[in-house]
């Protein structure tokens, strides 16, 4: 609407089923086009000319005068229609074209006033270590392989038993209207700051509260992830020597391709990188060896305790080793695998274009799912976070990538841009999910506790929700992927794993390699999240010894020794422990678990939409600041609903107090309901931080607008670029 | 083919800015040293030191 004055008009037209090459696959088969016209009302397909009228008609003059039309040619717009993946993949990337090229410059240009000719921090402060200014695209790159975590693979693949609607569509607006915008303006203040931390901003903008919560949200989420992040783990590798083979595998590779950088070919990163992937490559192949050999496969053969044991032990030991010797050689490989992986999946969707089997919406939106317990409000939005709005991403756009950047103008594609790019993984996630024929899905990532143990009662329950599957499916299913089994694995690794697989074993190698891709995806989940593990055990050992070193000097010396182990120690105990509960609990963990971390995710995100909303405020501002103030509603209305129905919910699947109750009165295990109480507490604690950073920002916002307060910001002062002369001249 | 070039170049950038090659060689050009198991080792140090309490993301 701005542009019409000038001429410019924005019209849109949204074909339904149209007869194309695209679409002609199925629409040639008459049994096929039968079927689809039959669900469609006008009883026919469209043909590409009814839609190019329409499209001639706001193209033309005689339109000149309409705007904002959005022209919907849907002809099939009955549900039961089967989608195919590339229409997600189609909508999701114009949803970004649109909200890159028009809502981020709306941002860009009336709020933020982005300036060409200041000088960022990496420019002023360049001292060719941590401030450097670097090209554009090498920082769009380096943000997003840093932002890209195990949490936009995991969170649409849960939160997928609504079906493939309501997590797409929050992954597309919530990534658009919030994760890009949060990512964007938090890099552009932190710019404007000297590359200041999201704590120290807190703390300079809004008050001591601000900066003591974020940094409480931080740890809370870092114990919360870890334990969730192991737990996905351990019900990946549970029973299955060929995966734990390979992951085990992996900690040799490290420790070799940690020696080979130091010893041998000092510096040669991505060297040694392609090297330990051929080396992982080699151990998928002798897990399979592993797996069938008769006491080798059973040493491999491990049960839930007993990974989490070792995962507990990996933990404390890559917390306390030198980084140069297994953490840093790990995360190089881990990115490695990502990054390929990622572009790998995105070429498999395009090519193969498969079906989603999933229905839209399923009759779990009632809140009964058998993967989390509660209703599709507010449970989707907490399950997917990283994929729509992450608190954490707000820690890397105010960590390494400001002191990158070379020209404010580009911050926009870097914030903004990189989101998007993380918001299209978790689309291929949810595509991953929803190809396969819902009764695996649910077989695989239903607890035995809600579907039972046996495979026949689990596929019959199963069967009974309205998902067709048999045991005999599922145990072919798991032949091919060479499992001994493949249900109650909670967690979605492995059923994004047999997506995964499905994808490429149809793209390359047929059924035949199916096991091999399966391996693969699982690897690539478990090395991906170990990475996360033990760099985030470090990072908190870190954060500790920085809060008792206040409280006892010798503690916060990061390399005194007794320090050292005992914060690891303690850190180690602290998300160890909601993993054991996790590995412990009937409902399989992931219940409990991966709510309280979105809960703690979105509180992140709240600090940072309440600091971001200070700020503009500050900058006079105030009529736009619904753009950081609209999504900090909806996140604050999520989290807090989210939050009082895992306290107080009746139902006992969804309520930790009730299902603690339910458990008292049937005689049940003390731990378990300690248990419950416990991660009642966390939720509660997590809450009254988000009403207190809230009222704190609040009470600022009406000081500032009442005139109470002058409003100012503390940005470092205007220095003219260099840049925009050079690339002038 | 020349663009395809610039393209190669900027993606190779990215990789050695990615996995740490592009801050190792701005060290060694900022203290001019030359490759070697030492000044690797002590641009681990120096890394390390700035990128060890940076959390990883979810």
């Amino acid at each position: 609407m701005d542009y019409a004055a000038a001429g410019i008009r924005a019209n849109a037209v949204c074909p339904g089923m149209v007869y194309t090459p695209m679409t002609s696959w199925r629409l040639d088969q008459p049994e096929l086009r039968a079927e689809v016209e039959e669900r469609i009302p006008a009883g026919r397909v469209a043909a590409p000319d009814e839609i190019a009228d329409a499209v001639a008609l706001l193209a033309s003059g005689q339109s000149s005068t309409i705007t904002g039309t959005l022209a919907i040619g849907v002809v099939a717009v009955h549900r039961g229609e089967p989608i195919n993946a590339l229409w997600l993949v189609v909508a999701a990337t114009c949803c970004y074209a649109l909200g890159y090229r028009f809502y981020s410059s709306f941002i860009a240009a009336k709020i933020l006033v982005v300036d060409g000719l200041r000088a960022t921090p990496a420019e002023r402060l360049d001292n060719g270590r941590d401030f450097v200014p670097t090209n554009k695209w090498v920082v769009f790159g380096h943000h997003f392989a840093a932002i890209a975590g195990p949490g936009p693979l995991v969170g649409p693949v849960l939160a997928a038993q609504f079906g493939y609607l309501p997590g797409t569509l929050w992954i597309l607006a919530g990534a658009v209207f919030g994760g890009c915008v949060q990512d964007f303006v938090i890099l552009l203040f932190s710019v404007r700051r000297d590359g200041k931390s999201l704590t120290e901003m807190a703390r300079e903008e809004g008050g001591k509260l601000g900066g003591i919560v974020a940094y409480a949200a931080i740890i809370s989420i870092i114990v919360i992830l870890l334990a969730v992040c192991a737990l996905v783990v351990v019900n990946a590798l549970k029973n299955s020597p060929w995966g734990t083979f390979t992951i085990a595998m992996t900690i040799p590779i490290a420790l070799l391709m940690g020696m080979y950088l130091r010893r041998i070919r000092p510096g040669k990163v991505l060297e040694v990188s392609a090297l330990g992937f051929v080396l992982v490559l080699l151990a998928i192949l002798g897990g399979q060896w592993v797996s069938q050999h008769a006491s080798l496969g059973k040493w491999f053969t491990l049960g839930a305790p007993a990974l989490a044991i070792f995962i507990i032990i990996y933990g404390f030991t890559a917390s306390a080793v030198p980084v140069w010797l297994l953490l840093a050689p790990r995360d190089y490989l881990s990115t490695f695998v990502k990054l390929g992986t990622i572009a790998m999946l995105a070429l498999g969707i395009i090519g193969l274009r498969p079906t989603l089997h999933m229905p839209p919406l399923t009759r779990f939106i009632d809140g009964s799912g058998p993967v989390f317990a509660g209703k599709v409000f507010p449970f989707a939005f907490i399950t997917i976070a990283c994929g729509a709005v992450s608190g954490f991403h707000s820690l890397i756009s105010s960590g390494t990538t400001p002191k990158l950047i070379r020209r404010e103008t580009e911050a926009r594609m870097v914030g903004y841009g990189a989101m998007m790019a993380e918001s299209m993984v978790a689309i291929m996630a949810m595509i991953a999910a929803c190809v396969l024929q819902p009764g695996t899905y649910f077989a695989i990532n239903s607890p035995s506790g809600i579907v039972g143990a046996a495979p026949e009662a689990a596929a019959t329950t199963i069967s009974n929700w309205g998902f067709p599957i048999t045991a005999g499916e599922m145990h072919s299913l798991a032949q091919a992927v060479g499992e001994q089994t493949l249900y109650n694995r909670t967690g979605g690794a492995p059923a994004f794993a047999v997506g995964m697989a499905h994808i490429f074993a149809n793209s390359l190698g047929g059924q035949a390699v199916m096991a091999l891709w399966y391996h693969f995806a699982i690897m690539f989940e478990a090395l991906f999240i170990l990475t996360v593990l033990d760099a985030g055990t470090r990072v908190g050992r870190f954060m500790i010894q920085d809060a008792l070193g206040h409280v006892w000097k010798p503690i916060g010396r990061t390399s005194w020794y007794p320090s050292v182990l005992a914060t690891s120690a303690l850190i180690v105990a602290a998300w160890g422990y909601f993993l054991w509960q996790g590995v412990k609990d009937p409902l399989g963990g992931i219940n409990s678990l991966w709510p309280l971390f979105g809960i703690a995710n979105q509180l992140l995100a709240t600090v940072a939409l309440c600091v971001a909303t200070t700020i503009i405020i500050k900058m006079h501002k105030a009529r736009y600041a619904s753009v950081t103030l609209l999504p900090l509603v909806w996140l604050v209305s999520v989290t807090f609903t989210a939050s009082l129905h895992k306290m107080f919910d009746a139902n006992p699947r969804i309520g930790f107090l009730s299902h603690a109750r339910q458990l008292a009165a049937t005689g049940g295990n003390a731990r378990l309901i300690f248990n419950d109480r416990l991660d009642a507490f966390v939720t509660g604690i997590l809450i009254v931080m988000v009403a207190m950073i809230l009222l704190e920002s609040m009470l600022e916002w009406i000081r500032i607008l009442s005139g109470r307060k002058e409003a100012k910001v503390k940005e470092s002062p205007f220095v003219p670029t260099r840049f925009a002369t050079e690339e002038q001249g | 083919m020349k663009r395809m070039r610039t393209i190669a170049a900027v993606f190779m950038a990215i990789l050695q800015e990615i996995f740490d090659e592009a801050a190792y060689q701005r060290f060694l050009d900022r203290r001019k040293l030359a490759r070697s198991r030492e000044t690797y080792a002590a641009f681990r140090r120096e890394y390390e030191i700035l990128t060890a309490p940076r959390p990883r993301c979810c």
